[in-house]
């Protein structure tokens, strides 16, 4: 009995424990969410929490009405787009050779791979290599730099080495070749770590910065992360039609902000419960590697 | 019997080799035609900036190249070593990754714990999908939201103090403030996504062992203790030394997201100094020393964490 009570009041603790937990999660984004959502005295006042106040919707107005800012959030999934593309095909040739154990210079791949994840040219000279090639302002120097990693590389890898030989065996007998095989036979296998490297990839390139801030000055090729990041942390304004021009002058600051930084959250969120499926099962791939 | 064979390999072992190379190319060169693209990558965008850090040792001059510069006899290091600013960068790196690991490092571990011990199913998913959400926001989003609710006018936690009496404080402008909310952000953003690598590990523990405890009449706490921790202890600690691996290296985003002129002294790191030197004031040598010597240093560090996970991994860790 009297450890029936105990458990029972050791539950009631925990689900409130992991209640706290979950607000302190959310807090902070319906806080912004509410400023956006709020009026100027409201915000003022001091009178929003984590609910709209007087509703007013102008900030996204001002937001929606910044052409660039449109421009950018498709640019930002056109770029998000290829770069998956190009850095899982990439990452494919990559894995599948390596996966085979009796390829004749294996090790020696794997050690150019696996040692640029111990060390690398750094900030500095990944700067000049870029503006060498002549990409500095263009589209592909926020693709190819980052193009591979190295870890998603050993992920897959090893997953391609858990496939069953005899699979792949009978095909080569059959004269089939190695595209044949990769195409046909492994990577329909292997599509739901596909799926969660791709996510990898697409996350990482969507909230991704630096690249942008150092290689890029042209407004046109800003990635939504840039863009947002000069709205919260230069003061700039969005750029604004004259018909829009007296909205945004009776505007907070605070409430264009947080109006900007739901802008760049709500894409995440809409494709957030797919994300996290594959998500999980990836970490799970990359921790049995570990 | 074995004999006559080897001879004739040893007769004809350098022809009989390419042959054999030949007949082994020409079932599988389509693999190495494969490679050749992903190693062009590596070779391109990860190796030739390795030639790069030559610079580090010459006085770059864009004219001459990386490698027409003229050497400079360790002159970019005798300066980086003689910077105020480069000091205070290796310590803030060094100070925000510890804070972040006396911080950061138990909070999934308590997190995996409690959701692993909550019966009700549904409850347990729709936590998990909350708490993994703020892993999937960008440093620049999350600085966004900071600056918003830790702002002194309007900013929730400052509003609420008010209710409470007490007056706006400054997080963002003040040093100790300002590290309290960095490190706060860093358990934010990652504690429920970390969590789930003790998620599995505690999955993994067989039932068996808390049906014994039971029998043995211990309580649900009694049998965390005794039975959860130190079955997911491997895990643990193997964590803990990689992360302790990690401790002389920082991504540029967050501290750059989060920082301000206001508490430099703390916020400033050593991407965000090389990224400084380097980029705004065009110092390309000194900066690139600044990397290069964080690179070494983070390697070793890497390194010999590796070492000693793989060590403690191959004895079962005690």
């Amino acid at each position: 009995m009297v450890a029936d009570t105990r458990s029972k009041i050791f539950d009631i603790v925990l689900n409130i424990l992991i209640f706290v937990a979950v607000l302190v999660c959310l807090i902070p984004i319906l806080h912004v969410a509410s400023i956006s959502l709020s009026s100027n005295s409201a915000i003022l006042g001091g009178r929003v929490y984590i609910w709209p106040v007087e509703l007013n919707v102008d900030s996204y107005k001002v937001v929606f009405a910044d052409k660039t800012m449109i421009k950018s959030l498709v640019f930002t999934a056109q770029l998000t787009i290829i770069y998956t593309v190009l850095s899982m095909l990439m990452t494919i040739l990559a894995a599948y050779p390596l996966s085979k154990k009796g390829l004749k210079g294996r090790n020696f791949f794997l050690l150019i791979i696996v040692f640029t994840m111990y060390f690398s040219g750094g900030m500095i000279p990944d700067y000049i290599l870029v503006k060498n090639l002549g990409l500095l302002n263009n589209f592909w120097a926020l693709v190819l730099p980052g193009l591979v990693s190295a870890f998603n590389m050993i992920v897959l890898k090893t997953f391609f080495s858990t496939l069953p030989e005899s699979l792949e065996e009978s095909a080569f007998i059959d004269g089939a070749s190695y595209l044949t095989i990769l195409v046909r036979i492994v990577l329909p296998l292997s599509l739901p770590v596909l799926a969660t490297l791709s996510l990898f990839y697409a996350v990482g390139r969507w909230n991704y910065f630096m690249d942008a801030l150092l290689y890029i000055t042209d407004s046109k090729l800003y990635p939504i992360q840039l863009k947002i990041y000069q709205i919260i942390f230069n003061n700039m304004q969005p750029e604004i039609s004259a018909i829009e021009g007296n909205l945004s002058s009776n505007l907070l600051p605070e409430s264009l902000k947080a109006a900007s930084v739901m802008f760049a959250i709500i894409p995440i969120i809409m494709i957030y419960p797919w994300l996290q499926k594959y998500f999980i099962s990836g970490i799970m791939i990359g921790a049995i590697k570990g | 019997m074995n004999l006559a064979p080897n001879i004739a390999v040893k007769n004809t072992g350098v022809k009989q080799r390419k042959r054999k190379f030949i007949a082994y190319m020409s079932q599988h060169y389509l693999l190495y035609i494969f490679l050749i693209l992903p190693m062009a990558y590596f070779f391109i965008f990860k190796y030739i900036p390795m030639y790069g850090l030559l610079i580090a040792f010459k006085d770059y001059n864009v004219f001459q190249g990386i490698w027409g510069s003229p050497w400079n006899n360790f002159a970019t290091f005798k300066e980086i070593f003689g910077m105020k600013d480069f000091y205070r960068a290796v310590r803030n790196t060094l100070l925000l990754n510890a804070l972040d690991l006396i911080a950061g490092f138990p909070a999934p571990i308590i997190l995996a714990i409690m959701l692993s011990e909550l019966k009700n199913k549904t409850y347990k998913k729709i936590s998990q999908t909350i708490l993994y959400l703020p892993h999937f926001l960008s440093w620049i989003v999350i600085g966004g939201i900071v600056i918003q609710l830790f702002s002194t006018q309007t900013g929730l936690i400052n509003v609420l103090l008010k209710k409470m009496g007490m007056g706006p404080v400054e997080f963002l402008s003040k040093k100790n403030n300002w590290l309290l909310v960095y490190v706060a952000s860093g358990v934010w953003q990652s504690a429920g996504w970390n969590a789930i690598i003790y998620l599995a590990a505690i999955a993994g523990i067989n039932p068996e062992l808390y049906e014994a405890a039971t029998v043995d009449g211990a309580g649900r706490l009694r049998k965390i203790w005794h039975v959860t921790l130190p079955c997911i202890k491997p895990t643990i600690i193997i964590l803990l030394i990689l992360n302790v691996g990690r401790i002389a290296q920082i991504g540029f985003d967050r501290p750059y997201a989060m920082g301000n002129y206001f508490v430099t002294e703390v916020s400033d790191v050593i991407s965000t100094f090389v990224y400084r030197v380097g980029l705004r004031s065009g110092r390309f040598s000194t900066a690139t020393a600044v990397g290069f010597f964080q690179s070494v240093v983070g390697m070793v560090f890497l390194l010999t964490a590796n070492y000693i996970a793989e060590k403690f991994g191959e004895q079962g860790i005690w």
